[in-house]
């Protein structure tokens, strides 16, 4: 009997296809003793304050430049982790497969995750896999959960507070827009990549220079606009921004320019941002320009005790306005 | 030769200097006018730019901006939202249409509330896309909710003219393509307008040319400027209409000349005069009735008319927004935003009462998102 390609119902079964497919696949990518254990649950052994969180990923499409919702899902949870100054540890990963899914790209998948688990030292302990009836999902869906070790506590987005800077760790959109130029319909020709990257070898080094961190979040879906809008809110201040010095590809503006909308909405997946106080503002920015491949990493705003609860946002012209939460579905504009 | 890009094409039209130049320009003329200038930008897209980019702020006091009819999405009537929901409810049905006009809410919901409910209703990012899924789905009808000004007309056209083309049988059309001089004259009707000047959309110029506003200007001695939608367009296009004023003169100026002609896009205006004739009367949101406003199919293509083919299916009810709303006035340039009792109240752009609202196009969905920085 030759060995089917794609994804088949009998793949979740809980028998004798599901067991060769967790055995070849995913335990020869993922390695290490904990899964192997092959308990009802991974046994940790871990001390002191546990950063611990959960994250779903359904893009469409499944692969784009720059990455895949593998790569996503490792990034994804690792940056959540990394964001609360907690060092990635163990994760969890259900797979919800769709019936008929190819098997070589469900492979791909697992492989990117596996590079990218290494890239924080992170291990996958447990899991679970499920098959769907063909069309109930789009290929494959990912959730994955993470627990970490707080190295740096009191990273919070109450703690920011009047006087901080806001640092930007590199340029904006690079996500969202890589997503939409390769959506079906739209197929952009567009050398454009996706950010996605795990942000933990950065946020080490920033921990490492022993800096004052108030705040720290990656700018995935809703953008800047959403991170920023949400401080402000969570610890009532007012957040000014000059639009000059955001940095933006042209490739993003370019499709911005297309379909009517703006960079600080779109989605990043591997673009962070801090507040700390402006004194040592500049410090954070040469550690993270000598260390952390944040090349780009700017002082792009200030955080004040007027406007409570808002964003502004300020034109090269002199005007400002205020840059609100995205919201609803990112449709294009009419005309 | 370099390759073109798209940041060549508008960065020059968001330098800073000269917006600031521009709006320097603008307060030194503006000074000597004996009265205010009330000027209509038509196009929604020209309201966002004002707020997107705060021009509002770097102009005096005595120029004013009033918010005209120009969105597609906001002059809808409700009773056409529920004809694409009941079109999108029978079976065998998919609906496609473009952007906003799936949250833009109905009587009995918007269709993105129809499509969690099921139905099959997808937003589109060209009218051709539609083609694509009529001919992936052939046991399926395919219904495009054509919607927009002379803008996106000649889109449709298009698309109708390749479905008559590749022969494909089951791509019909609901059109509610309306008309921008006809939704100025029902402005200007109103004896208590303060609108005295206009600028016109450019994108709706590059196909019928900037003649379309000759008798606005000759009918309301009123100067019209038809304007690109970079902050600088937006600005030197002021600047014009200050200078006319201050000179008291009344002309049609095109500040918009690397796109616009006096007579278009002619290749254009005749594929729509091939697929459509002026529809009699079309009822605008907030407008109401406007007479030849709008376009229909020509009855050689009636075969491709939802309208016809499920005529009996479709709710035909007219319905108002609702009693707190001013919509109407805002789209008259009666009101602001502002002065709408609900506004930002119980009408935001998450929960929103009328369609000034709910399209990202519309008037008070600007101000509630840029405007009010003190």
């Amino acid at each position: 009997m030759s060995t089917p390609k794609q994804i088949q119902l009998s793949h979740g079964g809980g028998g004798r296809e599901m067991a060769e497919l967790i055995g070849k696949l995913f335990f020869e990518a993922f390695d290490n003793q904990i899964l192997r254990q092959e308990e009802d649950a991974a046994c940790l052994n871990m001390t002191g304050p546990i950063a611990f969180t959960t994250d779903s990923f359904v893009v469409s499409p499944l692969f784009f430049k720059g990455g895949n919702i593998g790569k996503l899902a490792i990034a994804g949870t690792v940056n959540d982790l990394a964001m609360m100054g907690a060092a990635p540890q163990y994760l969890s990963c259900g797979f919800i497969i769709e019936e008929g899914f190819e098997i070589a790209k469900l492979k791909e998948i697992v492989e990117t995750m596996a590079a990218e688990l290494h890239k924080s030292g992170a291990k996958i302990v447990c899991g679970d896999t499920k098959v769907v009836p063909k069309g109930c999902a789009d290929g494959v869906f990912i959730n994955t959960s993470g627990v970490g070790r707080i190295i740096k506590p009191g990273i919070s987005v109450h703690s920011v507070r009047p006087g901080d800077a806001i640092i930007l760790s590199r340029d904006i959109g690079c996500h969202g827009a890589a997503i939409l130029a390769a959506r079906e319909g739209l197929e952009l020709e567009t050398e454009l990549q996706s950010d996605c990257a795990t942000l933990w070898p950065m946020v080490e080094q920033l921990i490492a220079a022993n800096l004052e961190l108030h705040a720290m979040r990656d700018a995935t879906r809703g953008g800047i606009a959403a991170v920023l809008n949400e401080w402000a809110k969570a610890a009532n201040v007012g957040i000014e921004l000059s639009e000059e010095v955001i940095p933006v590809r042209d490739e993003v503006r370019g499709v911005c320019e297309l379909y009517g909308f703006e960079p600080w909405d779109l989605a990043n997946e591997g673009t962070f941002v801090i507040a700390l106080p402006q004194e040592i503002a500049a410090d954070a920015i040469t550690v993270m320009h000598q260390f952390c491949n944040c090349d780009q990493a700017r002082i792009v705003g200030t955080v004040t005790d007027t406007n409570a609860g808002k964003v502004i946002l300020h034109s090269p012209w002199g005007s400002k306005r205020y840059l609100e939460l995205p919201a609803g579905e990112l449709l294009p504009r009419i005309c | 030769m370099p390759e073109l890009q798209l940041k060549q094409l508008y960065d020059g039209f968001r330098d800073p200097r000269t917006v600031a130049e521009l709006a320097s320009q603008i307060k030194q003329l503006a000074a000597k006018l004996d009265e205010p200038v009330n000027v209509m930008e038509v196009c929604g897209g020209h309201t966002h730019t004002i707020m997107k980019y705060g021009l509002l702020q770097l102009l005096p006091d005595n120029i004013e901006f009033i918010h005209g009819p120009g969105c597609p999405v906001c002059i809808m009537p409700k009773e056409r939202i529920d004809q694409a929901a009941a079109l999108a409810q029978i079976p065998d049905v998919i609906l496609v249409t473009l952007g906003d006009m799936i949250r833009v809410p109905g009587s009995e919901g918007s269709l993105a509330q129809f499509r969690a409910k099921g139905c099959d209703i997808r937003p589109i990012y060209m009218p051709l896309d539609a083609l694509k899924i009529a001919q992936e789905n052939p046991d399926k009808t395919v219904v495009y909710f054509a919607i927009g000004f002379e803008t996106s007309t000649p889109m449709t056209a298009v698309l109708l003219e390749q479905a008559e083309k590749l022969g494909i049988p089951n791509l019909l059309f609901h059109i509610n393509h309306v008309l921008v001089p006809p939704a100025i004259d029902a402005v200007m009707a109103d004896p208590d307008t303060r609108v005295n000047a206009f600028i016109g959309p450019s994108h709706v110029s590059v196909i019928t040319g900037s003649q379309i506003y000759q008798p606005t200007v000759d009918n309301y001695h009123t100067p019209v400027v038809v304007s690109g939608f970079e902050p600088v367009d937006v600005m030197q296009s002021i600047l014009s209409i200050v200078k006319q004023k201050v000179e008291g003169r009344c002309a049609l100026e095109n500040q918009y000349e690397r796109a616009v002609s006096y007579k278009g896009n002619e290749a254009a205006q005749q594929k729509v005069n091939h697929f459509f004739t002026v529809r009699p009367s079309f009822r605008w949101r907030g407008l109401g009735p406007i007479p030849n406003s709008a376009l229909m199919l020509k009855p050689e293509y009636r075969h491709r008319d939802a309208e016809l083919k499920y005529g009996e299916r479709l709710p035909v009810k007219e319905i108002d927004d609702h009693k707190a709303c001013q919509c109407g006035d805002i789209l008259r340039g009666k009101a602001k935003p502002q002065d709408c009792k609900v506004f930002g109240r119980g009408c935001t752009p998450q929960t929103p009462l009328g369609s000034c609202m709910v399209s990202s196009e519309g008037a008070c969905n600007a101000y509630y998102r840029y405007a009010g920085v003190k």
